[in-house]
Order: structure tokens, then sequence, then C-alpha cells
């Protein structure tokens, strides 16, 4: 057997030298570009990985995905590597009610959430924003601007989702790798400013 | 084992791998990045298929979600598998660091602000 062990890979930091991961929701509606998002700045083509939907799998189906009885529920991931001993790791989730179960998993340490918006489909993202909200997780908005262009102004968007003001906005576009390093580090910024404020 | 018939069983039967375990030993997030030790360089020829599969991708770190995706398991059977090797000393892991309130600490934070204005 031959372990292809690199020499760059030899780091000194953490755990035998393993790097310490940290990680970032990208939650929002069905095709609305969250895998587009991680791609352009992930540093490997972004995977899939599988989680099982068992008992929890009855109740609300989903547009475009109606016909699906399916079991598993994919999450499409990428990652970034800071430095040699820290890489951020972007998972990808489907933002719909039934996956709920799921998400009380994957925001575990997380440093908070990107929800990804598509102004033409806001009632997509409603259940992610409700989530990260009642639970406490620092998120921002993201709109992705295909070409540019948004349907709403970012206040009626504010004002349709109903989000409170200290939670940052913006409008982004997922294939372009300055807008969405630009909104990540929006999202952790946020973090640090909610994590150094004194508790509500 | 030719590749054909392991594909089947995979398809079949992912749990059977964990003895139908759904949790490991440890509960390690499915960011934990693993990467094997000189023992399980040593013990890997004698291990089952996918335990050895595991211990070739880690030989750079690797996440539980990597090993998933990479392996085809479910992310339930890859957190198992790993999670016992760890246990056994096959691999090292670095888990999430969270502090008291599942969120990563305040310097932690800054070096990811630090490394993403880097990029």
């Amino acid at each position: 057997m031959v372990f292809k062990r690199s020499e760059r890979n030899q780091q000194t930091s953490g755990s035998g030298g393993v790097p310490v991961p940290v990680k970032i929701v990208v939650a929002g509606g069905y095709a609305v570009g969250k895998t587009t998002f991680v791609g352009s700045i992930s540093e490997i083509e972004p995977l899939t990985t599988e989680a099982s939907l068992t008992s929890h799998s009855h109740g609300v189906d989903i547009a475009g995905e109606a016909a699906k009885k399916s079991t598993t529920v994919a999450m499409d991931f990428g990652r970034i590597s800071l430095g040699d001993d820290l890489i951020l790791y972007l998972f990808g989730t489907p933002g719909q009610d039934r996956f709920h179960f799921m998400w009380d998993d994957l925001v575990r340490g997380a440093i908070g959430a990107v929800v990804v918006v598509d102004t033409s489909r806001l009632e997509d993202c409603f259940a992610a924003v409700d989530y990260f909200e009642s639970a406490g997780i620092p998120f921002v908005v993201a709109i992705n601007a295909f070409f540019g262009r948004i349907h709403h102004s970012l206040d009626d968007v504010r004002e349709a989702l109903a989000i409170s003001p200290d939670v940052p906005m913006m409008i982004t576009d997922a294939r372009d790798r300055a807008a969405t390093k630009a909104t990540l580090l929006e999202l952790v910024q946020h973090a640090l400013t909610q994590a150094t404020a004194p508790s509500a | 084992m030719n590749e054909r018939s392991r594909d089947e069983r995979l398809r079949i039967r992912p749990y059977a791998l964990t003895g139908g375990r759904v949790r490991s030993s440890t509960e390690l997030a499915l960011e934990a990045i693993v990467r094997i030790t000189p023992r399980g360089e040593a013990s890997a020829p004698e291990l089952a298929t996918e335990r050895r599969e595991i211990c070739e991708l880690c030989a750079d770190p690797t996440s539980i979600a990597e090993v998933s995706a990479h392996l085809r398991l479910p992310l339930g059977v890859a957190r198992v598998l790993v999670g016992d090797m760890v246990t056994e000393g096959f691999l090292d892991c670095n888990d999430n660091a969270v502090s008291e309130d599942n969120r990563p600490d305040l310097r932690l934070l800054e070096r990811v602000l630090d490394g993403l204005q880097a990029l």
C-alpha cells in the first residue's frame, strides 16, 4: 500500500499535526445557488455527502422535488485551507422545514450561516431564517443577484423577511469568488461582533 | 474481494459495516479532521476493506464529510467507522474546537477572519 503523504502537509499544530476544522453553513431554497457559492471559493470541486432521512421524512414536500421520495438528503460541501493549520468547510444544506433535524447536527460548532436568497422566490428562505434566528446562530442574508440584478430593494427584502436590523444583508454573486469571499468575511465579522456583545 | 461485490455490499447494507450502530463511541463533528497515525500505517494492510480505504485516504488530513464523500459511505456510517478508528489509535483527530455555547471561540474566529482576508 502506498501512503501519499505529501511533504507540504507536515503541519505543526493541532493533534499530531492535524489542522483545526471550522465550518460555515450555507442554506437556502432549492437551486438558489448554494453549491455555486461554495464552489466559487472552495479549493476542491464541491463534494457530496448523504445523510439518511428516516422517520423524520414525513411532512412537507418541496417544489420541484415533490415527486422525489428520497430517503437520503444530499449535502454539497467545499473546503478552504486558511494557512497550514486551519481548514474552513462550507456545507450547503437544503432550506426546507423537513430538514431541521439535520440542521441541529450541522450547526453545532458552526461559525454561522449564510442564507442565500433569490428575490423572486423569497419564501424559499423563510424556514432557514426562522431556524437560525430561533437557534441564535449568527447569520447573514446574501441575495444572489444573477447578472447583477435583483427584483426588490434590500430594504424591501428585509421587511418581507422580517429580519432584525442587526442582521447583515448584502447582494452577492454566487459565481464570483471575490463576492463570495466578501460575504463570508461579513459573516465572520458578524459572528465576532455577536460573540463580543453582551448577551441579550 | 473484487470491486463489484464490494459496491453491492455497500449499497445493500451500509450499516452492516458498523454492526448496525448509528452512533460512535465518540461523537465527532462531520467536519472533524483525521489523519493516519504510525499505528494506523502499520495496521492498515490487515484491516477490513473500508477501514483500509479510510487509512489510505487519511494519509493527508481529511474530514469525516470527505471520508463519506470519497468512499461513498452515508455520513452516519463514516462517522461511526472513523470514530472507532480514532478510539483504536489508527487515526489522530482534531474535532471542532468550541466553547461552552457551542460556538468557536474568539481567537479562532479572528484566525478565520485573518485567513479569509489573506486569500
